[in-house]
This record gives structure tokens, sequence and C-alpha cells, in this order.
């Protein structure tokens, strides 16, 4: 048995590196953030929070340097000043008539410079091309600790205020209307955010953790019209595309980073032309050949029950 | 049915809302939706109706001024679900990954533990809620695959399974055909029969007389209000869509600009 599945192609390809301690822990610490990502980037992607994510991502550059010097877990130091920007963000916005995306800019770009100026002046090993791009071959014990216990964090928030949270993302007036706080919504989704950023931070690096944030959410967008289905979709993509990134970057011996993303990426256009229903093929096809829209507002009725 | 709801009425206080730009919106308007009426809200495109909408659901904060409903502050009034809301076309997401039912159950989550899970009751009035404007068989339609009347239908659902006791609706006749209007009508009379306080804001005049009892008419400030025969004349029509008198107007709107 064991034989026959020896002989079949590709299995040294994928059997070969997994004597590598180092690759068998990249393989699966990235498809855990693959999975962390993916969940979050459903919410991400609806609520239109790219670009806060983008914000994070740059601003954790100071926290990790300051982390560092200090001696400290570089995830504590992320996190503070991750979700200190989006503090920040939300404070000059409700102060000033700046819109939120001047305020966004202004504050991602001024927290990166500071973490540029540190990393160059405070002296320490700290490889800055590691944390814009990612490291996740050369992963040590405590930053595989310090990803898990990000990442578990998040899913399980996730997992306890999902339907919140997706209440908070559709319909935020409806949520305070019923008497929910949307502050500590707004708050809890910002956290898991700057989490999930800490625990990609490793993998990814802060440059292409975005596309792991974006993509998955997009490709399950295109290709469903129900949050749960989005979500698998969502999940299966970026997982598949971190282990198979984790492999192509060991046989080419390319940016993991990199071809993590690119896959994800290969597979959002896939989905962007050929998804069966907001496919652009799907699209134009529907187009060609339009179909009379389904009137059954005047067969329908409001039912009114005499009670 | 319940025919005798503990009714509610919404209470408007000297309310001055200002946006950031330092546009005032709303001038010190006070006004009262009666307990057990159906009130409409009257004024051109601009007249500050979803400004005084959103300050009485609490979507934003008047600069000064205050709102009550039932007697309790909106926040209270809200925690004990006695505010429904059904919300204008233009401000839902309609490429949101929901389906109809799962909107319809949003209604629900105020009653729910922390982690909203649905029980047999939450599941029943939903159902009954999606029976009673007739939206059973669409239950499971993603909510931008409805037309026009049924995405209303489907929000007003939201509404009667939160069964909140004061029903706001913004602008519910734009995008809708006469017969979903007469349907959403009837049902809205319904609501009034049970006890319900409904405020309708709009600015189609025609169908105001055949459902309303009272009328507020509102721009910048509130001009007129009470019985609907009584306040639907045209003078005040004229006050409220052909602009103010220059004299009045300078006198009470000191900083804002008022397009005619």
């Amino acid at each position: 048995m064991s034989a026959v599945i020896a002989a079949l192609p590709g299995w040294d390809w994928i059997v070969e590196p997994l004597q590598y301690g180092f690759l068998v822990r990249a393989i699966w610490v990235s498809a855990f953030v693959g999975l962390v990502c993916a969940v979050l980037s459903c919410y991400i992607t609806l609520k239109g929070w790219s670009l806060m994510g983008d914000a994070i991502s740059h601003a954790v550059v100071p926290g990790v340097v300051i982390a560092y010097a200090l001696n400290i877990p570089f995830a504590i130091g992320a996190f503070v000043f991750g979700f200190g920007a989006t503090v920040a963000i939300g404070y000059i916005k409700s102060r000033t008539r700046l819109k939120e995306d001047a305020v966004i800019g202004i504050v991602f770009t001024g927290f990166f410079a500071f973490g540029l100026v540190l990393v160059t002046k405070i002296p320490s090993n700290i490889d800055l091309f590691h944390i814009l791009f990612g490291n996740v071959l050369g992963i040590s014990q405590p930053d595989i600790i310090q990803t898990l216990i990000a990442g578990v964090i998040t899913l399980v928030v996730i997992l306890v205020r999902r339907k919140d949270l997706l209440l908070f993302c559709f319909d935020p007036n409806h949520a305070k209307a019923i008497g929910l706080r949307t502050p500590v919504m707004y708050y809890t989704l910002l956290l898991v955010l700057a989490l999930t950023i800490v625990a990609a931070l490793q993998t990814a690096g802060i440059i292409l953790v975005i596309s792991m944030l974006v993509t998955p959410g997009s490709i399950g967008y295109l290709l469903s019209d129900r949050f749960d289905h989005m979500l698998i979709i969502s999940v299966v993509s970026s997982v598949f595309s971190c282990v198979m990134g984790t492999y192509l970057s060991y046989h080419f011996d390319v940016s993991t980073g990199g071809s993590i993303v690119v896959l994800l990426t290969l597979l959002f256009v896939m989905a962007m032309i050929f998804a069966p229903k907001y496919g652009i093929l799907a699209q134009e096809f529907r187009q060609r050949s339009p179909q009379p829209l389904e009137e059954d507002s005047q067969k329908q009725q409001v039912v009114v029950d005499q009670a | 049915m319940p025919a005798t709801l503990p009714r509610l009425d919404i209470a408007v206080e000297n309310v001055s809302v200002t946006y950031n730009n330092a546009r005032l919106a709303l001038y010190n308007a006070t006004c009262t939706v009666e307990p057990g009426t159906i009130t409409a809200l009257v004024g051109p495109n601009g007249s500050g109706k979803s400004t005084l909408f959103k300050s009485i659901m609490g979507f934003l904060r008047p600069s000064q001024g205050q709102v009550r409903v039932g007697g309790l502050p909106v926040p209270k009034a809200q925690k004990q679900q006695l505010m429904a809301y059904v919300p204008q076309s233009d401000e839902v997401d309609w490429n949101f990954p929901v389906s109809v039912f799962d909107v319809v159950m949003m209604g629900r989550y105020g009653y729910m533990n922390l982690l909203r899970m649905p029980r047999a009751k939450d599941r029943r009035l939903v159902m009954e809620s999606l029976e009673r404007v007739g939206m059973v068989q669409f239950r499971d339609r993603q909510i931008g695959e409805l037309s026009g009347g049924q995405k209303k239908r489907a929000f007003l659902a939201r509404a009667l399974a939160q069964a909140g006791k004061v029903i706001l609706l913004d602008e519910p006749f734009t995008g809708v055909d006469v017969k979903t209007e007469k349907g959403i009508v009837d049902l809205l009379l319904q609501l009034r029969d049970e006890g319900h306080t409904i405020l309708v804001s709009t600015h189609d005049l025609a169908s105001i007389a055949t459902f309303c009892d009272r009328t507020i008419l509102l721009n910048r400030t509130i001009l007129a209000e009470g019985n609907t025969q009584e306040t639907f004349t045209k003078e005040n029509l004229e006050l409220t869509f052909g602009g103010l008198p220059m004299v009045s107007l300078e006198h009470m709107l000191p900083s804002a600009e008022v397009s005619s």
C-alpha cells in the first residue's frame, strides 16, 4: 500500500521536505496563521476595514523594535502599538474635521516612520527585512508560542462574538436600536484585528499580511451569498495557499510570504473571472442574455392576518 | 394578539443638532408623538427629517435637548427592546451575505444570551413575522435578490420580530409599488390598533391623509403638529415646502445656511 502511494508522482515532492523540522514547523505555523487571517478577513472585507488593517500592520513596527530593546516578547510591543494606532485614529477623527482615510494615512505612516528611525538607531539584531516580509522558515520557539497565543485568542473571541460582530458589520444602527453596545463591538473587532496582525507578523510580515487579511474573504465573497459558505471558502483557500506557498518556497528557494500571497492572489483572480454568479464571465454572460426580472411583487401581497 | 399594550409616547424636547461642519441641521425641535397613533413626519429633502429620526433612535447625540420614549431615556428604552427601526433602503448594504431569515432573526438578538443562540420562541416569532408580511417563501433568499417592496417587508418583519412598542419607519414608501404600499399601510394600521406607536418619515404627501392620525411638519425646526386634518392646511404646507419667511429664518437660525 505504502509502496503504491510512494510511487505516485509528486509524493516525494510532498514528503521529502517533511524530514526537516524547521520546514514542518513553518508549514503548520503558516497554516494556522492562514486559518486565523481567513476567519477575520470575512469580517474585515464586509466591514470595509482593509485600510485599517494596513494601518495597524505598519504601526506595529516601533512596538517590535522597542520590545526587542527591552527584551520583552515582540507580540506585546506590536500589539500595544498596533492597537494604540487605532485608538489614535479614532481620537483624531472624532476631534478634527478630517476624513477617516486622511487620519489613517497620517497615523500609520507616522508610526511606521518612527519605527524606521528606531530600527536604525537602537542597536539590535532585528532584521528589518524580516519585519517587512516575514521569516516563517526561521521562526523560533518563543515566536511560535506568541503566534499561537495571539491566534487562539482571536479565534475564541470571534467564535463567541461572531453574531454580534456580523450584525455590527451589517447594520450598526440596528445593533444600537436593540440596545447593544456598538463601541464595544468596534473595539472588539479592532482588538482581534491587531492580534491577528501580531500573529501573522512572523509568517507574512507587515506588508504581506494585508493580503492575508483581505484576499481570502474577498474570494469567499465572490463565490458565495451566505456567510458560513464564505467563511469556509475563505479558510480553505487561505490554508491551502499557506501550505502550498511554503512548499513552493522550499522547492524553488523563493520568499515564503511572497509565494503564499502570489498563490492567494492567483486564487482570487480565478474566483474573480470564473465565479458562477459574481464572476466577470458570469456577469458578461448574463448581460448578453438578459433574463426578464422576476416581478413577483405583482402577485405577492402583504398578508394581513385578522387576529 | 395582545389587544392592550402599554402605549408609549415619544417626547422630543428642544432638540438641536449641529454637525461637524458647523451646519445646523435641526434647531430647537419640540414635538410629541402621541401613544398609539400613526404619526407622519413630513418635510422636504434636507429638512432635518433624518436628523430628527437619528436623534430619536440615539444614532446621533443632539448638541442640545433630549428625547424620551415612554418617559425613559432612549438608551434605556432600547435596552428594553421598546424601539424598532426600519431603515431607509439606501442605508442597507444589499450585497451583504445574509438571508431574509438571518435579517429577521437579528430583531431577536436583544432577547438572546451573549452567544445569540436562538431558542424555539425566537424561531417561532421570526416565522410569524415573516408570515405576517408575506415573506415566508423568500426566507432563504439573499437580501439583494429581493424586489424593492420585498426588501421593505423583510425589514418590517425584523421590526415585528423585535416586538418593539414604538416603530420608526424612515421613508418606507420609496421604491415601492402601489400594491405593496397599501399592504404596508394595512399592516401599520393593524399594529396601531394593537397599541403600537408608529412614526413614519416621508416626503410623499399623497398618502398621508389616508392612514396617518397625526402629522408633524418639519423644516429645520417643527413648524406644525397635530391631527392630520387640522395640520395639513395649505398655509402649513407652503410654510414647510416653500421655505420659511426670511424674517423668522434669520431670527431662528443664526448660523444655518438654508436651501430654499
